[in-house]
Order: C-alpha cells, then sequence, then structure tokens
C-alpha cells in the first residue's frame, strides 16, 4: 500500500470563500454564548465576516491564482463578482437585523445560513470546472430553501420554501445529467477540458445534448422564461430580506458561473447557445415586464420584474465578447445595489401591516404605499430612486446600465433585440412610477403610522443610494473594472 | 459477452425520462421528491458508465459527490414537506391554494 | 451471460421506476424506489464499481429511503391524491414532454454506439479512494460545509419559536 501524496492547498485561491465559511462556524458557536436574548451581535458578527471577505476581495484585485488541478480560480472575474456578492449579503444582513428583530425571529442560524449561501455563491463565481458549479449551487441553494421558510408559522412562507424546493432540486436533476453527458463528451468536467473537447468536434450529440440540459438547470436558478414558474411565488413567500438576497446574491451568482461556463469552456458552440439565449432573453424580458403590469402586490411585482431584468442581462451575453460580457458585470453591480435598496424599503414598511403577530403578512400591496410620501419623506424619496434607477432614468445606476447592455447589442449586429429590449424599458416604466404615484398622489386610507428605520437598516439603505448614485454619475472607473474582470475569460 | 456502454446509457435515459414525467404528473410532494432521485440517480449511472469507458475514477468520484449531496438535500426536503403538510389534510401540491403552482 | 443478466436487472430498475411513477399507493411508490436502487447499485458491481455499488445500498436504498418512509409514515394516514385533478389538461403535456426528453437522449446513445473508443475497463476502488484525497480533495472538504448547512438548515425547520 503505498502512501497517498499529500495535494498542494491553494490557500490563495479559497480565501474569501474560507473567510466566510469560518464566520458561520463562529457565529453558530457564539449562539450558544451569552447573551442568549438579544441576537444582534450575531448580526454584527456576520457582518464582519463578510466585509472580510470582502476586503481580502479588494486587497487581492490584480492577482490570479488557479488552485485544486484548476478546479478554482481566483482571478479578476471572480473576484469582482466576490465583491458583489460580498455587497449583497453585507446589505442583506444590515437590514435582517432591523427586519427580524421586529418579526421576533432572530437567530444564530439565520446569520450562518446567509453566510453559507454566499459562500456557496462564491465558489460559483470562482468554479472551474463542473463539479465545484454543482456543489456551489447546491450550498447556495439548500441554504436559501431553508431561509425562505423561516417564517414557519406564515403559509405563503413554508409554501414559497417547499415550491422552491421541488423545482430546485428538479432544475439539479437537469443540471446533473447535463454534467454527466458533457463528462462523457469531454471525459472530464473541468472547463479547459470540455473546450478542448468542444474545440475537436464541435457537433458531438453528446456535447449538444448536455449543453441544453445544462442551460435548462441555469435557466432555473436565474429564473429566465420559461423556467421562471417559481420565482413570483418564492420571492412572496419568503421572508422579504432572504427575497433580496434570492434576487440579488443568487441571481448574479448564478450568471457568473453561466458566464464564465459559456465563454471559456463553450466558445466553439458559440453561434449555438447564443441562437438559443437570444429566444430566452426576448422571452424574459417580454413576459417579465408584460405580467409586472397586472400586479398590485409588490413583491410579486418586484419578481416578474427581476425576470423582466434577467432577460437584459442575457441580451448582453448574446452580445458577447468583451462589450457585452463586461456590461452584464456593470449591470449585476448597478443591480444588487438597486435591488437591495427596493427590498431594503419594503422591509422596513412591512412594519406598518399592523399585524401583531410576528409572521403576519406586512404591507406589499402597493396601496398601502399612499401616502408614503408625507409620513416618511426620507424612505419615499429613498424608493423613489431606487424604482428611477430600475427604470432606467439617467442619471442613476440602472441608466447606464442599460446604455451599456444595449448598446453592446447594437454593435454586436443584434438590433433587434436591443429593439425589443428598449420596448420592454418603456413598458416597466409604467409600473415602476405606479407606486411613485401612490406614495406621493394618493391619500393613505386609515391612519397609518410613521416610519423610522433603525440604525442598521437606515445604514443598508444609505449604502444602497450611495451606490446607484455612485454607479450613475461616475460609471466609467467601474466599467473599466469590468472590462479588466472580463479579461482573462476572453484570452 | 460485456455488456455495450451504449446499453447502460439507454437505461439511465428511460429511468431519466420516467423521473421528469413522474415529477410533473403526480401531485403528491413526497412521490414528486421520489421521481427526482430517480432522475439523479439516472444521471449516476451515466457518470459511472461514462467513467468506466475511460477507465478513470472520475466519474465515480463525481457520484460519490452526487450521493453526498442527495443526502443532505433529503434531509432538508423532508424537513420542509413535513413543516408545511403536518397540519394539513391532503397531501397534494394543489392544495397549496395561497399560491399558484 | 453478462448481457442476460444486465437485461434482467435492466426490466426490474425500468418496472420499479414505473411502478413509482404509476401506483397511487405512496408506501409501494417507496418499496419500488428502493427496489430501483437496489438495481442501480447491481449495475455499478456489474461496471466495476464495487465502492458505488455498497455505497447506494447504504446511503441511498438505506439511509435515504427510510428518511422517505418516516416521513410518509409521519403524514400519511388518510391523505392522498383523491378527487378530480383540477389541472389534468396541464398534466396531459407531460406524456409528449417526456418522450421528447426520451428521443434526445437515445440520441445519445445512438452516437455512443457508433464512434465510443473500446472500454479501458474500470478504476479500481483504490484508485477512486486515491482520487477523493487528492484531486477531489476540494469537493471532498466542500461536502462537508454542504452537510453542515444542511444539518443547520433542517434544526431551523425543526425547532420551535421560544415563547
Amino acid at each position: 500500500m503505498t502512501p497517498i501524496p499529500a495535494p498542494p492547498i491553494a490557500w490563495n485561491a479559497l480565501l474569501p470563500i474560507l473567510v466566510l465559511a469560518g464566520t458561520a462556524m463562529l457565529v453558530l458557536l457564539a449562539d450558544l454564548l451569552p447573551p442568549r436574548e438579544s441576537k444582534q451581535h450575531l448580526g454584527a458578527l456576520a457582518l464582519a465576516g463578510i466585509i472580510a471577505a470582502l476586503v481580502i476581495a479588494l486587497v487581492r484585485w490584480g492577482t490570479d491564482v488557479c488552485g485544486f488541478r484548476d478546479m478554482v480560480r481566483l482571478d479578476g472575474y471572480a473576484l469582482f463578482f466576490d465583491i458583489v456578492i460580498a455587497y449583497a449579503a453585507a446589505l442583506v444582513v444590515l437590514l435582517s437585523m432591523d427586519y427580524l428583530r421586529r418579526r421576533g425571529a432572530e437567530s444564530g442560524e439565520y446569520y450562518a445560513l446567509v453566510l453559507f449561501a454566499a459562500c456557496g455563491m462564491m465558489l460559483l463565481a470562482s468554479a472551474g470546472d463542473l463539479i465545484i458549479v454543482f456543489l456551489g449551487i447546491e450550498l447556495m441553494s439548500l441554504s436559501l430553501y431553508v431561509l425562505a421558510g423561516l417564517f414557519k408559522s406564515r403559509r405563503q412562507s413554508s409554501e414559497a420554501s417547499m415550491k422552491y424546493f421541488l423545482l430546485g432540486v428538479f432544475a439539479s436533476a437537469f443540471l446533473l445529467y447535463g454534467i454527466a453527458l458533457l463528462f462523457g463528451a469531454a471525459g472530464s468536467t473541468n472547463f479547459e477540458r470540455v473546450a478542448a473537447a468542444a474545440a475537436r468536434n464541435p457537433h458531438d450529440t453528446l456535447l449538444l445534448i448536455g449543453v441544453a440540459l445544462l442551460l435548462v438547470g441555469f435557466g432555473f436558478k436565474i429564473s429566465s422564461v420559461p423556467f421562471h414558474m417559481w420565482a413570483p411565488d418564492v420571492y412572496e413567500g419568503a421572508p422579504t430580506s432572504v427575497t433580496a438576497l434570492i434576487a440579488t446574491g443568487s441571481k448574479a451568482a448564478a450568471f457568473a458561473a453561466l458566464i464564465r461556463f459559456l465563454t471559456t469552456a463553450l466558445r466553439p458552440l458559440q453561434p449555438d447557445w447564443t441562437a438559443l439565449l437570444w429566444i430566452l432573453a426576448a422571452l424574459s424580458m417580454t413576459v417579465g415586464n408584460v405580467v409586472a403590469i397586472a400586479q398590485t402586490n409588490l413583491k410579486r411585482m418586484l419578481a416578474y420584474s427581476s425576470i423582466a431584468h434577467v432577460g437584459y442581462m442575457l441580451v448582453g451575453l448574446v452580445a458577447g465578447g468583451p462589450q457585452g460580457t463586461s456590461a452584464i458585470l456593470f449591470y449585476l453591480f448597478a443591480y444588487v445595489f438597486t435591488t437591495a435598496g427596493t427590498f431594503g424599503v419594503l422591509t422596513l414598511c412591512e412594519r406598518t401591516g399592523g399585524t401583531p403577530e410576528p409572521d403576519g403578512d406586512g404591507a406589499v400591496d402597493v396601496r398601502e404605499y399612499a401616502g408614503l410620501g408625507r409620513r416618511s419623506p426620507a424612505l419615499a424619496f429613498a424608493l423613489t430612486f431606487f424604482l428611477l434607477s430600475l427604470v432606467g432614468i439617467p442619471p442613476l445606476a440602472g441608466f447606464f446600465g442599460k446604455f451599456y447592455l444595449f448598446g453592446a447589442a447594437v454593435r454586436a449586429g443584434y438590433v433587434w433585440l436591443a429593439v425589443i429590449a428598449v420596448l420592454n424599458s418603456a413598458v416597466a416604466a409604467y409600473y415602476y412610477l405606479r407606486v411613485v404615484v401612490y406614495m406621493y398622489m394618493r391619500e393613505p386610507e386609515g391612519a397609518a403610522a410613521t416610519l423610522a428605520p433603525s440604525f442598521a437598516g437606515g445604514l443598508a439603505l444609505a449604502i444602497a443610494f450611495i451606490g446607484i448614485v455612485l454607479l450613475g454619475v461616475m460609471p466609467a472607473p467601474f466599467v473599466e473594472l469590468a472590462q479588466v474582470a472580463v479579461a482573462p475569460l476572453l484570452r | 459477452m460485456t455488456v455495450p456502454d451504449a446499453w447502460y446509457l439507454g437505461l439511465s435515459a428511460v429511468l431519466f425520462a420516467i423521473g421528469i414525467v413522474g415529477v410533473i404528473v403526480r401531485r403528491n410532494p413526497l412521490v414528486i421528491f421520489m421521481s427526482i432521485e430517480l432522475a439523479l440517480n439516472a444521471a449516476n449511472l451515466a457518470l459511472v458508465t461514462f467513467g468506466a469507458r475511460l477507465g478513470s475514477p472520475d466519474g465515480q468520484a463525481l457520484v460519490f459527490f452526487v450521493m453526498a449531496v442527495a443526502a443532505a438535500e433529503v434531509g432538508v426536503g423532508l424537513a420542509i414537506i413535513v413543516v408545511i403538510f403536518r397540519s394539513r389534510h391532503r397531501l397534494s401540491v394543489d392544495d397549496l391554494s395561497l399560491m399558484r403552482w | 451471460m453478462a448481457r442476460a443478466a444486465f437485461v434482467l436487472v435492466a426490466l426490474l430498475a425500468v418496472g420499479a421506476a414505473l411502478g413509482l411513477v404509476i401506483k397511487k399507493n405512496v408506501i409501494h411508490g417507496a418499496m419500488f424506489l428502493v427496489v430501483n436502487m437496489a438495481s442501480i447499485a447491481a449495475l455499478y458491481y456489474m461496471l466495476g464499481a464495487e465502492f458505488l455499488a455498497v455505497a447506494q445500498i447504504v446511503v441511498y436504498a438505506g439511509a435515504i429511503m427510510v428518511l422517505f418512509i418516516f416521513a410518509i409514515m409521519f403524514l400519511i394516514p388518510g391523505k392522498d391524491e383523491t378527487g378530480p385533478d383540477p389541472r389534468r389538461w396541464q398534466r396531459a403535456l407531460a406524456l409528449p414532454l417526456g418522450a421528447l426528453l426520451l428521443i434526445l437522449l437515445l440520441a445519445v446513445v445512438a452516437a455512443v454506439r457508433g464512434t465510443g473508443p473500446p472500454a479501458a475497463g474500470p478504476a479500481t476502488s483504490g484508485a477512486l479512494y486515491r482520487a477523493l484525497l487528492t484531486d477531489y480533495l476540494l469537493p471532498f472538504e466542500l461536502t462537508s460545509i454542504l452537510l453542515l448547512a444542511a444539518i443547520v438548515g433542517v434544526m431551523v425547520l425543526a425547532k420551535r419559536r421560544p415563547g
């Protein structure tokens, strides 16, 4: 029996992930210690871990390390997404500290699960092998399934959890079969080996069907039409802070893995998947926006609007090249701030639902936002800005996001897709602005309480607000960062 | 006479299709979940077959991880299903009337 | 001989899978799935993956199915799919969809049949253990984080709110 040689361990390539996993375990341990009545310190601990991961990602900017037989790669691209994910997780933790305490649902496990989910997301960002993609998606999703069902006594919450779980695992089955076929075609699950196999024989049946199944799995995870049916119910039923995490972090992470896989491993097949994604993009934009018009529940409306935003981002993937790809990265960065901010205001407003039980449904109907402009001008002002950014009004972040995406599509010759996207953005303005109209031009029904966000909640909103204004006023440096980030993919 | 690889892959394809159809046709969440497990097993069979074709342990290693993930999934999934249906009279996803399936 | 054994086990696996999907009774469905898992374990053995054959029995046919049966026992009495199907039309789509999927996947089989290189023979279990601890060290460790997250998750779901 020959001894097994110890493999080299590339700590550097895993640093942000290790910090998050370590913090999650620390949070679980600290949960056992006093003080037991308040859990605010655990939120602060989780936040500290996320900030540490963020700082590491910022400090390591410009490095490029691989490890574990090229299974993970911490390059500029991964670091960019690590930063996006860290921002999303940090904003969600800040919002949760306020939201969960009000709901009486604060627990150490909640923060640990948020950290585990963020771990999975960062793994997806640096995955260079399909097995890591699979494990990353599962780590992220398992944590999110549980978080979605956090409010156990509220029916919508546990139903959302079950629906998310069953459809998520269903998608995983497709993903896994796709991985199996790609393994059969390439003899390995490594992106580079898959790329080599695709270059050798781009029209191998095994490869093509494997990619199709894999795209079905990814379609579920990014909730693009026609694999979107879980999103509205899960967004509506899950606790709002968890919805924010699903809408921002999990979407960014799934996109991170999808973009890296398509552009590095499947470049020889680009014409094939571009044609497929063209259809998905057009469908997602149109269905998302049209159905969103009919919604009166704000969380549901935002779910459909997020499906539409997925469509916009797919436009960038169709356009391809450095411009299209970097435009998606910029858009995601802007989208994370905007969406976290929007859901942040929602978590703060939910307290006016006036339901005494901790799991009661809060204010999510658009009518309950009537007169918010008078009741709490600051919140209404912030929500207005977030919604305007989602519409894409200059000079906010969302405008430049769309500008770069659609511009890249036009330059790549996809004029019709860009036209569909612009028309859709016009449709979207209607339902976003309707909320603004309610806030400023309608009288509230009955006496509504005034709202004052706690320090943590206010801080989260302030960070998101500064984010969208900064990205909107001076987008150039961030676009350059995104271009640097995608450079390693397109070599 | 050894068994050709194509036979194993054909069986795997049939099992996968049965699993997917089961997910769509059935209404009991437990049966839906078991059908998904069936589909995952079909994928595992394909992985092992491809691995044997290549003579490398990679296929088997992947299946090892899928098994661990499946075990975690079953734990979480059954907990979710038990929490939600403990208080219901019928066990069917159509009863989730609060939200459309 | 090997081919006859394969056909036998494959028929068992397909029959059990169909039983799971067709039979109304959930407990019978679970039993069918156990049979299916066991026949797949037999196939693993025939493919030379002895370790996986044992793990399949222990993890799938054993642990996972026990959990399923526990959940069924816990939930079932009197709860079943009865009454008219409110979405019969939608479910009718399942069969053409399944057929399409099957055709796609059988195209894979056709592709493999013609061009496949000669089987290199199975990897030994020793090679698997070595691979798990060297080449696949990272995924191996990640599964431990995944299992920890799952444990924490189940605890959250099972715990009752204090007070």
